[in-house]
C-alpha cells in the first residue's frame, strides 16, 4: 500500500511535530529541526512501511533530530548563559523563563523523554517506541529528568 | 514543581498552527530545490476558473478545474505516479507559462511533455488522436472512433474523453456530436463553450 500524498501527510502532522520541537529544542531551533525532520521523511517516503501510523513514524524522526540537535551542546554552562533569541518578534515566549533554562540544561534524552511524557501526555510505552528504547529506560529518563528539573526550579 | 507546569513550554495552538504552516511552505521550497518531488502542484488563473496542474519529471499528468475534488485527484496521483506530492514552482513553470499564453491568446499549440500514467486502455489511443485536433478546429465522437480504427465505438470514445486527465492541453473540448451539439464535458458545458469561443470556433459570450 502506498502512502498518502506527502502534502496531506505534512498538513496532518505539521502542527504536532512543530509543537513537540518547540518544547524539545526551543523556538529558536524548532524551524531547523522541522526542516530536517520533514526532509528526512520526504527522502524515505517512498519506502515507508507502516502507512497507518505515519504520525508515529514522523514523530520518531523528529525525536531523533531533537536528540541529535542538542548532542554535544548541553552542559552546565547553559544554565548561566542567556538563552538564544526566542525567534523573530511576535512570539509569545519569555526567553528568561527559568523553566526554559532548566529544561535546556537537561541531557538530551532526558529532555526529550520529559517533553513526550508531560508536554505531549504520552504513555511510557509510547515514549519508549518514539525513542527506540525500552520502557524501563524511558521511565528512568523521565524520572531523572524530572528530578533534576525539580532541583533546578526549587 | 508540578508536571503540568511543563505545558508552559508550548505556546498556544494558533501560534503553532501559523508557525508550522510557514515552516511547511519553506520545506516545500527546499524539497523543490533538492529535486525530491515526484509530482509538483501549481495553480493557474484562467477565464474558466483557477486550474490546478500536477507535473512530474516526465511531464504534465493532470489538469483540474476548481470544482473538482483535489483530494481524490491527489490520492490517484500518489498511487499511479508517486506519493511525494508538494507545491512546486520549478516543476510547473513551463505548464503555467504555456497555459497563461493560451488564455491570453498568444499560444495556439502547446509544446509540453505529457505524463500519460493516468491514461489507460482505449483512452490512450483516443486521447492521442484528440491531441492532433488543431486549435480552431473540431471533430466528432464518430470521426474520432473511425480515426482509431473502431468506427462503431463512438460511445467508448465519449467515455474515454470524459476521463481525460489533462483537459485543455489534450483538447477534448474540440470533440462535438455529429449534429454540431456540444455533447459532454467533464468540466461542464459552459467551460467547453468558453474554450471553443476562445479558439474562435464559437462566438464568445
Amino acid at each position: 500500500m502506498s502512502p498518502p500524498p506527502f502534502l496531506s501527510f505534512m498538513e496532518a502532522n505539521r502542527a504536532a511535530v512543530y509543537r513537540f520541537l518547540v518544547a524539545a529544542v526551543g523556538p529558536a531551533d524548532a524551524d531547523d529541526c522541522f526542516q530536517e525532520t520533514f526532509l528526512s521523511a520526504l527522502r524515505a517516503y517512498g519506502r515507508v512501511q507502516d502507512v497507518d501510523r505515519l504520525d508515529r513514524w514522523v514523530m520518531k524522526i523528529a525525536s531523533r533530530k531533537a536528540i541529535d540537535h542538542h548532542r554535544g551542546r548541553t552542559s552546565r554552562s547553559t544554565l548561566v548563559e542567556t538563552p538564544e533569541r526566542a525567534g523573530p518578534g511576535d512570539e509569545p515566549f519569555d526567553a528568561a523563563d527559568p523553566l526554559w533554562l532548566a529544561v535546556r540544561s537537561l541531557p538530551s534524552r532526558q529532555r526529550i523523554a520529559v517533553v513526550h511524557r508531560y508536554v505531549s501526555d504520552l504513555s511510557y510505552a509510547e515514549v519508549a517506541a518514539l525513542m527506540g528504547s525500552s520502557q524501563e529506560t524511558a521511565r528512568a529518563n523521565v524520572y531523572q529528568g524530572m528530578k533534576k528539573l525539580k532541583e533546578l526550579m526549587s | 514543581m508540578k508536571t503540568t507546569e511543563l505545558k508552559r513550554l508550548v505556546p498556544d495552538r494558533i501560534w503553532v498552527d501559523r508557525s508550522s504552516a510557514v515552516a511547511a511552505d519553506a520545506l516545500a521550497e527546499e524539497a523543490d530545490r533538492a529535486g525530491l518531488i515526484d509530482v509538483g502542484l501549481g495553480v493557474v488563473g484562467s477565464p474558466i476558473g483557477d486550474l490546478t496542474v500536477a507535473v512530474s519529471r516526465r511531464g504534465l499528468a493532470r489538469v483540474l478545474f476548481e470544482d473538482e475534488d483535489l483530494d481524490v485527484a491527489l490520492d490517484l496521483l500518489a498511487r499511479e505516479v508517486g506519493p511525494r506530492i508538494l507545491i512546486s514552482t520549478r516543476l510547473t513553470q513551463d505548464v503555467r507559462r504555456e497555459l497563461d499564453e493560451y488564455f491570453d491568446g498568444s499560444r495556439r499549440r502547446f509544446s509540453l511533455r505529457l505524463d500519460r500514467r493516468l491514461i489507460h486502455g482505449i483512452a490512450l489511443q483516443v486521447l492521442s488522436a484528440t491531441a492532433r485536433v488543431p486549435f480552431g478546429a473540431v471533430t466528432t465522437y464518430g470521426e474520432l472512433a473511425g480515426r482509431i480504427g473502431k468506427p462503431k465505438a463512438a460511445r467508448a470514445v465519449g467515455n474515454a474523453l470524459g476521463s481525460n486527465p489533462i483537459p485543455i492541453v489534450i483538447p477534448c473540448h474540440r470533440v462535438l456530436r455529429a449534429g454540431g451539439e456540444l455533447g459532454g464535458y467533464a468540466g461542464g458545458l459552459d467551460r467547453k463553450a468558453e474554450l471553443l469561443g476562445l479558439e474562435g470556433f464559437l462566438p464568445r459570450k
